[in-house]
């Protein structure tokens, strides 16, 4: 099953009478469950096309269906309550809730869709158990390390089941044993529970752990190499 | 955990509503003290302004009280009736017709508890020092006692009674005014009847005191029997029939009633008799919310930039509940709650502080004496008691609510304005 369908995706920005093309044509399809990196240098397009997956941006032209939704055709605040209920997002800085604790960031999500107190408790609880947090629900970010804040974002990612993951720079801030630790959180969430994950990403350690990389230079996919 | 991910569906709704309302209200609430310095100052500029306001308020409340007290259980009474033609020129002619059956008929009303008809002549009254002149009141005492409490106000001597001839009540002022004392003599002067002058000697029975100057130099009550007979009239004769209610809640209706009833005859109330009194009465309120009004407009820019500092801060954050699915009214709704909760903890501390300090000072008062000797002079008691009016407080409360949210918009939304997609990537 198709999890994200891109097809002729453009994405043109005019600077000075002069039009760029961010993203160029851009066709894609990634299934349920696969671990795809994007890769590319700066001024590929990975960003632009990043925040065209995630409902983050509205392309010029061109179609992205996800989960069978076309979201190049929604209002931005009908993306807002897509994007609520159908993609994770892991941030480069984590980007967790410094007020709140480990167990409130993650309930956070479910809070915002409205769902009953039981529902929440017991998923917020097994998804921290997921990431390896068990015992520090009640710490707040600044307590935890980068590697755990980080691990919070991914249990908070998947608090609404998504339909996919999608991580910017996951690893950007964290050092090499962390790193290692969040991608084999992440590589067995996919394995056992079968989550799609997509990660934009410059660390060859993603790289080599992806299934799938596709690698993104001038607005254009040139590489889609499955391992 | 499920085998699949995929359980999440869309509904095409608009991302909101209601839902998350206590997590939201939580994180504003700690939002709030993220920097606890800056809420800190706020919160105190807020407490201390809230203070100054609430206890400027219940100050002069309780002084325009006590001067509507004064005005209305002490000097004037609730209605008074006169001839038409008294106001103009106080001639001794000007009598009320037919007062007697006036006063009979107005007894009878069951919305009225006191009726006095009082006779009222201008003329001069002189000690062995100086003279002034003065407005003579011919009352009888008990009927008297039945529309003002003037009685209870007598510093020293007695009202009208303890002496079988000519006894006279004056105020205070005008005891010190002419340097007299109780039991002293006083010579009065004014016109009888028939157009001549005439003097009479009076024995000063009391002196009263209810911190107007101007009313206890003004007027002198002396029996009724003793101004007709050195006026040379009939001792039935009343210038100035003085009405108390038993609701002073009716006043206006009942004022109409017996305007309508005695339309050849003048009936005013208080508020007319005295236009100073009807103002403080019906402007002291709007004074003291146009001034709390003040303070909190000046609170208010404090307010905004306190906010928009912590909204700036948090633009990565803001971005990023935008992101993963936070509408845009759910995040205006934090922004605004987190602003009326700031101000709402600085209103309320402000406020208490301000009712504990009305409370300790309502019992003994505060004197101004020392610094306003001028106050009792134009019928302003110089010992103030601050009074607390529950609907003041509450409309004050809500006055520091509206502010909140009025403080609340122009943060929460410029916050509005990024994009998340922006936002998230911006380096703070």
């Amino acid at each position: 099953m198709n999890v994200i369908e891109v097809k002729q995706l453009e994405k043109v920005y005019n600077d000075s009478e002069v039009k760029v093309y961010a993203l160029n044509g851009v066709d894609l399809t990634i299934e349920e469950g696969e671990f795809t990196a994007i890769v590319g240098p700066s001024g590929s397009g990975k960003t632009t096309f990043l925040n065209m997956l995630g409902g983050l941006d509205q392309p010029t032209s061109g179609y992205i269906s996800i989960g069978g939704t076309e979201i190049s055709q929604l209002s931005s605040s009908q993306l807002i309550n897509f994007r609520l209920n159908n993609i994770g997002f892991v941030f480069q800085a984590y980007n967790l809730i410094p007020v709140l604790t480990a167990k409130e960031n993650v309930e956070f999500i479910m809070h915002l869709q409205n769902q009953p107190k039981a529902e929440r408790e017991s998923r917020t609880m097994a998804l921290l158990k997921a990431v390896g947090l068990e015992g520090r629900e009640n710490s707040r970010p600044n307590k935890l390390s980068g590697g755990q804040q980080q691990r919070v974002a991914v249990a908070r990612a998947l608090a609404s089941k998504p339909k996919f993951v999608l991580a910017d720079e996951p690893t950007a801030n964290l050092d090499s044993k962390s790193t290692e630790n969040l991608l084999e959180i992440m590589e067995e969430l996919n394995k056992k529970e079968n989550i799609t994950f997509v990660f934009s990403t410059h660390d060859q350690r993603v790289v080599n752990k992806a299934r799938r990389v596709l690698t993104l230079e001038d607005g254009k996919i040139i590489s889609d190499v499955r391992k | 955990m499920k085998k699949s991910t995929n359980t999440g569906s869309f509904t095409p709704s608009i991302g909101g509503g209601w839902g998350g309302g206590s997590m939201i209200t939580s994180i504003s609430w700690k939002n709030i003290w993220r920097n606890r310095v800056r809420s800190g100052v706020i919160i105190a500029a807020i407490t201390i302004g809230m203070f100054a306001g609430v206890f400027t308020a219940t100050f002069y409340k309780g002084w325009i009280k006590q001067r509507l007290n004064a005005g209305v259980e002490t000097e004037v009474s609730h209605i008074q009736i006169h001839n038409r033609e008294f106001g103009e020129n106080y001639e001794l002619k000007c009598f009320i017709p037919e007062s007697a059956k006036l006063k009979e008929e107005l007894s009878k009303e069951n919305f009225i508890d006191g009726v006095s008809a009082r006779m009222v002549v201008q003329g001069m009254i002189a000690s062995t020092e100086t003279g002034t002149g003065v407005r003579l009141l011919g009352v009888d005492p008990e009927k008297e006692k039945t529309v003002i409490n003037l009685y209870k106000k007598v510093a020293d001597g007695q009202f009208l009674e303890g002496m079988k001839r000519n006894p006279v009540l004056i105020g205070k002022k005008l005891a010190d005014k002419l340097k007299v004392k109780v039991h002293s003599k006083l010579v009065v002067t004014l016109q009888d009847s028939q157009g001549h002058l005439t003097n009479e000697a009076f024995r000063v029975c009391g002196i009263y005191s209810i911190g107007n100057g101007m009313f206890e130099e003004m007027n002198v009550f002396v029996l009724k029997a003793d101004l007709a007979r050195v006026v040379q009239v009939d001792e039935t004769t009343t210038h100035e029939m003085v009405v108390h209610l038993k609701n002073h809640d009716q006043l206006k209706e009942d004022t109409e009633l017996l305007a309508k009833k005695y339309s050849q005859l003048l009936v005013q109330d208080w508020q007319q008799l005295t236009p100073e009194l009807g103002i403080l009465n019906e402007y002291g309120n709007t004074y003291i919310y146009f001034f709390i009004g003040i303070i909190l407009l000046s609170l208010g820019f404090g307010i905004v930039n306190t906010m928009l500092m912590a909204v700036m801060e948090r633009v990565k954050e803001i971005g990023m509940l935008m992101a993963v699915g936070m509408s845009k009214f759910r995040v205006f709704w934090m922004l605004m709650l987190e602003t009326v909760l700031l101000t709402l903890t600085g209103g309320i501390f402000g406020i208490l502080l301000g009712l504990l300090v009305t409370i300790a000072t309502s019992k003994n008062g505060i004197d101004l004496s020392f610094y306003a000797k001028g106050l009792e002079d134009m019928g302003y008691s110089s010992h103030v008691y601050p009074t607390i009016e529950i609907n003041m407080v509450v409309v004050i409360v809500i006055l520091v609510l509206i502010t909140g949210l009025i403080a609340s918009i122009y943060p929460a939304r410029k916050a509005l304005k990024y994009k998340p997609a922006e936002a998230i990537r911006i380096d703070m």
